[in-house]
């Protein structure tokens, strides 16, 4: 008999954090070893899963390609390009929700639900389908439990934005140690810093979001000065511009319209993408649709296609030039630029940002991996793998209370350094008041109503004092993810304030703890239904093994009682088969298995012995 | 300097950012000046300043306690805050000087910047006149305010000159009474400033507008 030493490798073997790029459009997972950053490919090899998820008839989620199929036939139980919902409340989609397929549910003002099928869900939920799939193709490449995570999100993220990041990470299990601004991460990725200290711009257009950061690196230090951007531009800006004008060609060609048919502006979508993407390297190409018979068709050269959407990449340079002169600089004085996004593979895209920084863009990394490489890269920083290298991002709106008249008082600037913090005391206005409520806003305007409403804090609770008396000191500090953390004392007292808060966007604490939870029961209800599928399958095998067998003249040497064991076996076995319980079915398969035991042998034999015949059984 | 105990290991004098015995974050001074390990003097040198900051977030960012304990971490964040915030103040000559004003006592809120500076009477008189003219839709009234601007951005510059003497005599000055009445001129000078900054770009808003 052989002995076997088993040795427990999984103390020794650290937990890895891995990088995860939350996109638009596609989602990518990597982790960092001894050689450096790497992507993680997923079990079809394919290393970017597309941010898109669809709810099957049965009621399940498919998410990556396999949802990107079922997009075209249930366009209606589908979701792409969630991120540009993250944070958002209904008041702030008009414009997207009439070229996106999936409907809102009723009760979507701070938080917006999409319908998909009977179900309603929250755009972190559906994030958080997304990030799940990615944990598994990790968990599945590095053969361990993958529980922690560094995210990568727009640096022009508010503060809800990066909270509903936050939160999809939570529901599908991750602990976020740390979200990542992209372009910052792509610089880390790019390792500009061993060839010289220097000044760099990161121009960064994805699938539906625009920034651009300029970094000072000195030493290892990868110092933010400012950043800029738009978290409404990107790529589906352009293929929204081509769809309209191939919808309007049809309209007139067919007669038809059909910009309300979900299955069909899919097929347009999928063509113009196409298209967009062979004119960066050709000169002339067409744009095809092929729908119940008919065909649509039409040419699109590189010029023509650069004049349709020459504004919308100007709207790029707007920010490229503020960001500029908050970071006090002239074009002349970058040393290196670098390009993120697929959207930066457009010939017309590097000419503007070549023509704005007059300096010759970096174009070597792939731009839709280099900022999950980056965010690796992050994750190592963190894990205390990489020690030469510290990141110091910046807050990119200005935050501030709202105060007499409406008027916003700016307590923490844009461009900050985070973590950043700002401290305001508060008093009372009228003899006896209980509480103060302080309205936070993120933005640049003047007035309240023209910044963004992040959340609203009530000190309550106070001591019934004469008026302004009360002396209430509250802290607002940003930290390192860019998300306000807010914390009041009593100055009278030295008490710590009670604080209620109250999110203007997103999911309260409570809210994400259900879906957690909720989240943990499906995980186990699709664990317990495989588990059941597998016992069934076990199930069938071995009753049509035990029916082939009754056939078998070795069945006919069994005693009386023998063949009744049998029977009944099997008859307590069908009873069981369609109960929910993985336990029940196996032990029952288990009691079959030992009643056919003397079957089992005797046919053996009967075997072996007609072998030894040499004849055929 | 106060004495504080070590929270972590209760040595006494744990004064440092990092105890000298267990080598655990303590919780920050909330002094910039004595949080960077520096003298209070107004001339700061840039470099030497930048150097620091970098020095320090290496030690102390969040980064650097992913695997620390719940307490250490916090410590972390609001160290780096102070950091963070003290760098941004003190690297800026103005508001490293409004900051030593408010740290002596005296009263920086943006007071009496309706009241025009004496020596500004007249410029401010034609400044307006221009500015009238430009709203109504005089586009000639573009090459006085132009002019205007000027002007004041030379004022603008000759008063940073002012502003940088004063900080000489005040770091000459110590901690002496001295040194208290420099700062009191100090004051001045930054409301001056104040006022013109915010005159230059009200014209620049304009000429925008326009």
């Amino acid at each position: 008999m052989s002995q076997t030493f088993q040795i427990d490798f999984s103390s020794a073997k650290k937990t890895v954090i891995v990088g995860i790029d939350l996109g638009t459009t596609n989602s990518l997972v990597a982790f960092m070893d001894l050689t450096g950053p790497k992507v993680i490919a997923g079990p079809d090899e394919e290393r970017l899963v597309p941010s898109v998820v669809s709810l099957t008839a049965e009621g399940h989620m498919l998410v990556g390609e396999k949802a990107r199929a079922a997009l075209i036939e249930h366009p209606e139980r589908s979701v792409y390009s969630v991120k540009r919902l993250m944070g958002k409340g209904i008041a702030d989609v008009g414009e997207d929700l009439s070229l996106f397929p999936f409907r809102i549910a009723e009760g979507s003002e701070s938080v917006l639900r999409l319908s998909l099928g009977e179900r309603t869900y929250t755009p972190p939920e559906i994030s958080a389908y997304v990030l799940r799939q990615l944990k598994l193709n990790a968990e599945a490449f590095l053969g361990q439990p993958v529980t922690q995570a560094v995210i990568t999100v727009p640096a022009y993220f508010n503060d809800a934005q990066r909270q509903a990041t936050k939160d999809a990470g939570r529901i599908a299990g991750l602990d976020v140690l740390r979200l990542v601004n992209e372009p910052t991460a792509a610089s880390l990725a790019y390792g500009l810093d061993k060839r010289k200290d220097g000044v760099v711009a990161v121009y960064d257009l994805g699938g539906g979001t625009f920034d651009i950061s300029i970094l000072r690196l000195k030493d290892g230090i990868f110092e933010v000065l400012a950043t800029n951007g738009d978290t409404h531009l990107g790529g589906d800006d352009i293929d929204n511009r081509l769809i309209r004008i191939a919808l309007e060609d049809i309209a007139t060609e067919w007669g038809t319209d059909l910009s309300t048919n979900g299955e069909a502006v899919q097929l347009l979508r999928r063509a113009v993408i196409a298209a967009k993407e062979q004119l960066s390297f050709v000169p002339a190409t067409t744009i095809e649709l092929e729908y119940r018979g008919r065909h649509y068709r039409r040419e699109l050269t590189r010029e023509l296609f650069e004049n349709l959407i020459r504004d919308i990449v100007d709207r790029t340079l707007g920010p490229c030039r503020q960001c500029l002169m908050d970071a006090g600089l002239e074009p002349e004085q970058i040393d290196e630029v670098v390009m993120v996004g697929g959207s930066t593979r457009i010939p017309l895209v590097r000419s503007a940002v070549e023509a704005l920084f007059k300096a010759r863009p970096h174009t070597e990394l792939n731009p839709d991996e280099v900022v999950a490489l980056g965010a690796a890269v992050q994750a190592a920083i963190l894990a205390g793998d990489v020690q030469d290298k510290l990141l110091l991002d910046v807050t990119p709106l200005s935050l501030g209370i709202e105060t007499m008249g409406g008027v916003v008082s700016k307590l923490i600037h844009r461009n900050s350094t985070i973590p950043a913090s700002a401290t305001e005391h508060f008093t009372t206005a009228v003899d006896g008041q209980r509480n103060v409520l302080i309205h936070v806003l993120q933005g640049e305007r003047e007035l309240a109503k023209d910044c963004r409403s992040l959340a609203r804090f009530d000190l309550k609770d106070l001591d019934p004092l004469p008026a302004g008396m009360a002396r209430i000191e509250v802290r607002f500090l940003i930290d390192a993810n860019g998300i306000l953390n807010v914390a009041a004392r009593d100055l009278r007292t030295g008490k710590e304030q009670s604080i209620d808060v109250r999110p203007s966007y997103g999911l309260t604490d409570d809210q994400v703890e259900a879906m957690i939870l909720e989240s943990f029961e499906k995980a186990e209800e699709d664990m317990n239904a495989r588990q059941v599928r597998e016992a069934r399958v076990e199930a069938d095998t071995i009753l049509t093994a035990v029916d082939k067998a009754k056939q078998h003249d070795a069945y006919n040497d069994l005693t009386g009682d023998e063949q009744e064991a049998i029977e009944v076996a099997i008859n307590e076995l069908l009873t069981v088969y369609h109960a929910d319980d993985h336990h029940l079915i196996h032990a029952h398969v288990e009691k079959l298995n030992n009643a056919t035991m003397k079957l089992a042998e005797n046919m053996m034999n009967t075997a072996v012995t007609n072998a030894l015949k040499g004849t055929k059984i | 300097m106060e004495q504080h105990d070590c929270w972590q290991c209760g040595h006494p004098s744990a004064q440092s950012l990092f105890c000298q015995f267990c080598n655990t974050l303590q919780p920050p001074v909330p002094d910039y000046y004595r949080f960077l390990g520096l003298p209070k003097r107004l001339n700061l040198d840039a470099q030497e300043l930048q150097k620091r900051f970098y020095q320090m977030s290496r030690l102390l960012h969040p980064d650097r306690f992913t695997r620390a304990t719940g307490r250490e971490q916090q410590l972390s964040l609001d160290a780096t805050a102070i950091l963070n915030d003290a760098y941004r103040v003190l690297r800026d000559p103005v508001t490293r000087a409004e900051y030593v004003l408010k740290d002596n006592g005296f009263d920086i809120g943006e007071q009496r910047t309706k009241d025009v500076p004496a020596e500004l009477l007249e410029e401010v008189f034609e400044l307006n006149m221009a500015l009238e003219e430009l709203r109504m839709g005089d586009s000639d009234a573009r090459g006085p305010l132009e002019e205007s601007r000027q002007k004041f951005l030379g004022m603008r510059d000759s008063i940073d000159r002012e502003l940088f003497a004063l900080f000489e005599r005040y770091d000459a000055a110590g901690g002496s009474d001295g040194g208290k009445q420099v700062l009191g001129e100090i004051r001045g000078v930054l409301n001056r400033r104040r006022y013109i900054r915010n005159l230059v770009e009200q014209v620049e808003k304009e000429l925008a507008a326009a």
